[in-house]
């Protein structure tokens, strides 16, 4: 009952924010949203399957262009692009399974770094279809006859988006296949031993991921209104890869702190001027020691039954009454 | 011309080399990729381009400088940062070197400005002609310079207590531990000696790709790739790994010119093809793991 009273609180919150956020803050939560969305596939393939990923960018950069050219090219209805860029990203995916049913760890590192940069590489010349290095505008995005054209119309449509994919997410990782992504991670030839075919789940485990990160590459486009292909650079793959580890890897509230807190970091800091990279940096290094697993990690710790003890009393209420 | 381009590929091949053992002698005793070396070498370099420019001190002062400043930056980052974090799992090892590489360009970018900068080159004269194929006096310089790294390291991990602890504790770290190998010096000693390499090719590669802030990620990330294609575990892996790669980078320009803007497409190809037949890279160990 807590439970359900806590989660509608929350949900009305989240409805209800509009009334009381700026545009601007709106348009960093959809962006939130995106990164969320595409740090939870990542977090299903590293963090579940523990398949490391250094090239999600690339997916990204195919569901914006899918999520923009489908519609603009092909007049796909908008409600049937989002999930069709992500299904041809997801498609995408299976390009590397064939390097991961051979390749681990470092080496698919460096197999996915090359799929990004391919990606990179590709999507400006390919100046026919995708407007070269210029970019394109994003058509609006238009429903039903509303058209959203505002920060708000699209933080519902965000909204919408991210609730139902952590619930998909959650599903997963509660189901067979969820479990055999997690013995695939803990020990691949023991999960292979006990009758779990590692062609059959990795090829899940990259189609979900970028069909995921593919979603989110169809929001961005649709948040940002424009895209070009210097956006999905090596540095928006790392930024996706520090989302899911800083926010904690294998669990998907982790991957909602993380995402959300790496995208509002760089805004919170505008204020400082000439200081953003030295604080972000110093930031990061300072979350890794102080929180080696992650800030969901430090949560978790901090909430268990011995330490809660010592906790100052109204943050105790808070963390039972969260518990229920 | 396929030797003119073997040669200049093997030159920019050797610099990869010579990163990619700095990274290497990292991830062999510590399993940390470290993504913050491409900050960290520029960071080096940067010292070495003040000493020359600012002082108008000789180069070998600015040489020794720089392989000085990656030898102490090396040492803080794995006492002062990586040390503070105990028990973090890989990955967050991973994204605080990250970090300090950004904390590093911040700071860089404060003294030193956002401007690309010219590096002078070491050795000036006119190239060296060897039957038909042109050397330039640089690159000479790098070959006898890598040729000499490699010497060293060979002989450090063969004959000095340190090499042979490193190598040790690369092995098996817990045996190491128990035969009386302090392996945390062990791992603050290849974080001096990795970054320090690193500054010393830093000096060799910004002559030609001159010097910015962000430059030396752009190689890094080759190195990265000279690394796998050699065996992430293997020093020699790396050296052949490097020449590799930049002979193949050169060897590109052999290819339909309608697919030559996709050099880099191209190179990864190539090396996802090389680990998918040879999946622990070309003289990398593999790995059989207990279940």
């Amino acid at each position: 009952m807590r439970r359900f009273i806590l989660w509608s609180g929350a949900l009305c919150l989240l409805a209800l924010a509009p009334l009381f956020l700026r545009s601007y803050t709106l348009y960093i939560l959809n962006m939130a949203g995106v990164y969320l969305v595409a740090t939870l596939g990542l977090n299903l393939l590293t963090g579940y399957t523990g398949q490391l990923s250094i090239g999600h960018a690339g997916f990204l950069a195919i569901g914006a262009y899918a999520g923009a050219l489908l519609p603009a090219k092909l007049a796909v209805p908008f409600w049937l692009s989002i999930p069709l860029a992500g299904i041809i990203s997801g498609l995408a995916g299976f390009i590397l399974l064939i390097p991961a049913l051979r390749l681990t760890a470092i080496y698919l590192a460096i197999a996915t770094l090359g799929f990004g940069a391919a990606v990179a590489e590709i999507l400006p010349r390919w100046t026919a279809v995708t407007g070269g290095y210029q970019g394109m505008k994003v058509p609006k995005a238009a429903f039903l006859g509303l058209t959203l054209d505002s920060d708000v119309k699209l933080y519902y449509l965000a909204l919408i988006i991210v609730i139902l994919m952590i619930l998909l997410a959650r599903n997963i990782v509660g189901s067979k296949l969820g479990r055999a992504f997690v013995a695939i991670r803990d020990q691949e030839r023991a999960a292979q031993a006990l009758g779990i075919s590692l062609t059959k789940y990795k090829a899940s485990a990259f189609f979900i991921s970028a069909f995921y990160t593919g979603i989110a590459g169809a929001l961005y486009s649709f948040v940002v209104g424009y895209i070009s292909p210097g956006e999905f650079d090596l540095a928006k793959s790392l930024l996706i890869f520090m989302m899911m580890a800083l926010g904690g890897m294998g669990s998907i509230p982790g991957s909602v702190v993380g995402a959300v807190f790496l995208t509002f970091l760089p805004h919170w800091l505008s204020g400082f001027r000439g200081l953003q990279q030295f604080i972000y940096g110093a930031a990061l290094v300072l979350v890794v020691i102080f929180a080696p697993y992650g800030i969901w990690g430090f949560v978790r710790r901090w909430t268990m039954p011995d330490k809660l003890q010592r906790l100052p009393r109204p943050l105790r209420a808070v963390v039972e009454f969260v518990r229920g | 011309m396929l030797a003119q381009l073997i040669v200049s590929g093997l030159a920019s091949g050797s610099l990869y080399a010579m990163m990619a053992i700095g990274l290497i002698l990292v991830y062999k005793t510590t399993h940390i990729l470290n993504f913050g070396y491409g900050d960290m070498t520029m960071f080096s370099t940067f010292i070495a381009y003040m000493l020359l420019t600012w002082y108008k001190l000789p180069f070998a002062v600015a040489f020794l400088g720089a392989i000085a400043c990656g030898f102490l930056l090396g040492i803080i980052v794995d006492r002062g940062f990586l040390k503070m974090a105990k028990n973090a799992p890989i990955t967050s090892l991973f994204i605080a070197t990250l970090g300090i590489g950004m904390i590093l360009e911040a700071v860089a970018g404060w003294v030193w400005g956002y401007d690309t900068k010219p590096f002078p080159y070491i050795i000036k004269g006119p190239p060296v002609l060897l039957g038909s194929v042109v050397i330039r006096r640089h690159d000479l310089l790098v070959f006898a310079i890598a040729a000499a790294i490699a010497l060293l390291l060979f002989a450090m991990f063969k004959f000095t207590d340190i090499g042979i602890a490193m190598r040790a504790t690369a092995q098996n770290k817990r045996a190491a531990r128990l035969m009386g190998i302090n392996v945390g010096q062990i791992a603050t000693w290849s974080w001096a000696i990795g970054v320090g390499l690193g500054a010393l090719a830093g000096v060799l590669i910004a002559p030609i790709v001159f010097l910015d802030l962000t430059r030396m990620i752009l190689v890094m990330i080759k190195a990265v790739a000279a690394a796998v294609l050699g065996g992430f575990t293997s020093l020699p892996g790396a050296i052949v790994g490097g020449l590799l790669l930049g002979v193949m980078e050169n060897l590109t320009i052999y290819m339909p010119a309608a697919l030559a803007p996709l050099k880099t497409t191209f190179v990864f190809l190539l090396i996802i093809i090389v680990l998918a037949i040879r999946p622990q890279g070309l003289l990398g160990e593999s790995v059989g793991r207990r279940v």
